[in-house]
């Protein structure tokens, strides 16, 4: 892995929304950290970056990403959806496991784990699926893959739900052998064959099939009782409705292991978008109704829902240019994920830059269990995984000038918050004054 | 209007001057000579990508009436994964120079989908589109209804030209829930002032119709005798729904169907007798419609074919003869 042996001193930068002060990242390492003018001029080769007023965050951590590759290298890789995940201000990424072969043998997550090494933008951790082929049939070797060089932690069918709750349950006990997660993709799959779009008023409206969001609740409610059945840890994958926030809210209540995620893009749109018909809307779970993305709110806000994950998920032109009812289901999200949640959660006053780093750092690197390395406390001798954000910035979103391979953003034409201007990891700047920086940049310093 | 592609997009004058112009369009055809020179040059594209026998003949004999040339473009299964896609069969049309392009799709929003991409710059008309909209057909039948409930009863224009359809009483009966018919009826005839009840096993009916401009019931055999319909428009059900495959269950047995929500000659018995019996077709007799209903002197349903061809001419000249039709001189 390249390392960079530039010192970075930024100044006036403001760790975790705080009072200001000036950081030293040198050798991989938080070197040096103290109120503005106090630090000592490090020696050697300096860049001084001028941050007054930026916002400096633990390096962000996606639980759930998904990089395409092997398989799908026309609408992704992980070469670029890594340099992505950087613009966006990522040190990790779990990238889930339906690729084509699904991740479910130590063989493919380590092919995955590598090309993560050697693209070097962020950390990546393959997800194992949970069974074979996502086939919902027989266990996939975890253990295998829990034991390879990938170290696989997070076991997930997402895209597809493990629905048969005799498979769920002998996954969750079966994990808890090196202490991995099962990752829910909660889907109730006879409640939602054919679905194309929540169902309520604007589905039956436009007469496109539904997505109940009991098929969701569902799932979820039996999941928490199996967890606590079982004694296991469980993890809600892209959690979108007021229900499921209230069942993930009361088995916390009953001290049941569970973790829950939401989307950026669950957090501001809504169904009435399908009534475009344009499947840049169209995602999985379905977005949904004005009630349900203030309930994601507010459970993200009183910490029922733990994270914010992106569940990025590129296509190719061909995939989302065509009918909805032909077209892919999902949506980028790596690069708009910290100004949506800027927009909808700290501009509102609902969440502070703490609150972010907690739910898109701290949390998902626990979960993960690679918080060793990431979701750091910002402290002097910590790995230098670091955010810088300017806050007071605005761009308009355009999906052609996004880093990803794909451009299918819902948020295209819109106006958001927040501009990653660096990301660090483990010293090497990844991202400089917001453009990413090409590793063969930094080796040739 | 440069498209049709949703009733719910027709304002009460839009939709007074398409069934006028039907009416116009209508008289003509009693005549010895049916066509009209009207659309002469000009190209109409019958884009199908689910067979519709009945609703092609209709649009290319609409079309044919009104001299425009016909291209019949079968696109059965279409899609990204089973051949051209939607975007470039709309390029095709565009570079060949379509004027009009009536569309049949499985997918609902398809149509939309042509008239708003940018692909093509034609006049979109929606054929029927997946369990969206039928614009057309809510458009004849209502055309249907004020020819037999205003024109001939009012003592006015018998075919009701200029009238509304206020204060008349519309049952639908049937599968709500898939029905582009439905969906199409329930907002025009609203948009016209009639009452509209929908009937249907709860199964049938969508989530969120407590929005809709109509009511609902689950009681057929109340709805005939204690509202007293003006017609009833019956919706075809398709015998698959009954089965436990995907997403299918809807209701236990044909038999059972039929029983509740099948219209026969003794719900026929509890209708007035000005009461029409509609039917868009094609019919399972025997499962939603009896032989009895279905031949009586109510049913107008073989009226509705003729009508559509009046209404589907409408709709093209309103489209394509754009800024004229108020003179309507070519008539």
């Amino acid at each position: 892995m390249t390392t960079d042996p530039t010192t970075y001193l930024m100044r006036g930068v403001r760790p975790l929304g705080g009072e200001p002060a000036d950081v030293v990242v040198s050798d991989g390492v938080i070197a040096a950290l103290g109120a503005p003018g106090t630090l000592e001029n490090p020696a050697g080769d300096v860049v001084e970056i001028e941050a007054a007023g930026h916002v400096l965050l633990p390096g962000l951590v996606d639980l759930h990403t998904h990089l395409r590759e092997p398989g799908r290298e026309d609408a992704e890789t992980v070469a670029s959806g890594t340099r992505a995940a950087a613009a966006g201000g990522f040190t990790a990424v779990h990238a889930m496991a339906n690729t084509s072969p699904v991740a479910d043998t130590a063989g493919v997550v380590e092919q995955v784990w590598r090309l993560g090494r050697d693209a070097g933008f962020v950390d990546v951790h393959p997800v194992g699926a949970v069974t074979v082929g996502l086939a919902g049939e027989r266990l996939a070797e975890l253990g295998a893959m829990a034991r390879s060089a990938a170290r696989v932690r997070v076991f997930s069918d997402d895209g597809k739900c493990v629905h048969d709750p005799i498979l769920m349950r002998r996954a969750l006990e079966y994990v808890k052998a090196f202490d991995g997660v099962v990752a829910q993709h909660a889907q109730e799959p006879r409640l939602t064959e054919g679905a194309q779009m929540n169902e309520g008023v604007v589905s039956g409206e436009i007469g496109l099939a539904g997505w109940p969001a009991v098929a969701e609740e569902a799932i979820i409610a039996r999941d928490v009782l199996l967890a606590e059945h079982v004694g296991s840890r469980l993890h809600v994958c892209h959690l979108s409705t007021a229900g499921s926030v209230e069942i993930v809210r009361w088995a916390k209540s009953r001290g049941i292991d569970v973790t829950a995620e939401v989307t950026p893009h669950h957090l501001v749109l809504t169904d009435e978008l399908a009534r475009t018909y344009d499947p840049t809307y169209k995602v999985n779970p379905p977005l949904r109704t004005a009630k349900d993305v203030e309930a994601v709110r507010e459970g993200l806000a009183d910490g029922t829902i733990d994270i914010v994950a992106t569940d990025h998920a590129p296509h190719t032109r061909e995939d989302k240019d065509c009918e909805w009812g032909a077209a892919a289901f999902g949506m980028t999200g790596l690069e708009t994920a910290l100004s949506v949640v800027q927009q909808t959660m700290v501009d509102t006053g609902r969440l502070t830059w703490a609150d972010v780093a907690r739910v898109l750092s701290v949390n998902p690197a626990r979960i993960g269990r690679i918080d060793a390395a990431h979701g750091r406390p910002l402290a002097v001798g910590e790995p230098a995984n670091l955010t810088l954000v300017d806050p007071s910035a605005t761009r308009v979103v355009d999906g052609a000038a996004q880093v990803t391979a794909s451009g299918n953003t819902p948020f295209a034409g819109r106006e958001l918050p927040g501009r990653v201007v660096a990301t660090f990891l483990r010293g090497r700047a990844t991202v400089l004054d917001g453009a990413v920086v090409e590793a063969a940049e930094v080796a040739a310093r | 209007m440069k498209h049709l592609l949703s009733t719910t997009d027709l304002s009460k004058d839009d939709a007074l001057l398409l069934l006028d112009t039907a009416a116009q369009m209508a008289a003509t055809q009693s005549r010895e000579i049916k066509k009209l020179p009207t659309l002469r040059g000009r190209t109409v594209v019958n884009l199908f990508f689910e067979d519709s026998t009945r609703t092609r003949i209709s649009f290319e004999t609409a079309a044919k009436r009104l001299s425009a040339d016909v291209i019949n473009f079968s696109a059965k299964g279409s899609s990204v994964s089973k051949g051209e896609s939607l975007k470039d069969t709309a390029l095709t049309l565009h570079a060949m120079g379509a004027d009009a392009v009536v569309v049949r799709h499985w997918a609902s929003g398809a149509p939309y989908q042509l008239a708003h991409a940018g692909w093509l710059d034609a006049a979109v008309l929606n054929a029927g589109d997946g369990t969206h909209q039928h614009p057309t057909q809510a458009l004849l039948d209502a055309f249907t209804i004020r020819r037999h409930l205003v024109g001939r009863r009012g003592g006015g224009d018998p075919d009701g030209v200029g009238a509304d359809l206020a204060g008349l009483r519309v049952a639908i009966v049937g599968d709500v829930l898939h029905s582009r018919v439905a969906r199409s009826n329930v907002a025009l005839l609203r948009t016209l002032g009639a009452d509209v009840t929908l009937v249907s096993p709860p199964t049938l009916v969508p989530v969120g119709v407590e929005t809709w401009p109509c009511r609902t019931s689950y009681d057929l055999d109340a709805t005939l005798a204690d509202w007293q319909p003006d017609a009833v428009m019956m919706l075809r059900v398709q015998r698959e729904r009954m089965s436990g495959g995907t997403g299918g269950a809807f209701f236990p047995s044909p038999l059972e169907y039929t029983r509740y929500y099948g219209l026969d000659a003794r719900r026929l018995g509890l209708l007035p007798d000005h009461t029409i019996v509609m039917h868009p077709g094609p019919m399972n007799r025997g499962l939603e419609i009896s032989a009895e209903a279905a031949d009586s002197d109510r049913a107008v349903i073989v009226e509705q074919v003729a009508n559509g061809v009046a209404v589907r001419m409408a709709a093209l000249y309103l489209l394509l003869a754009g800024d004229h039709s108020a003179e309507g001189n070519d008539l």
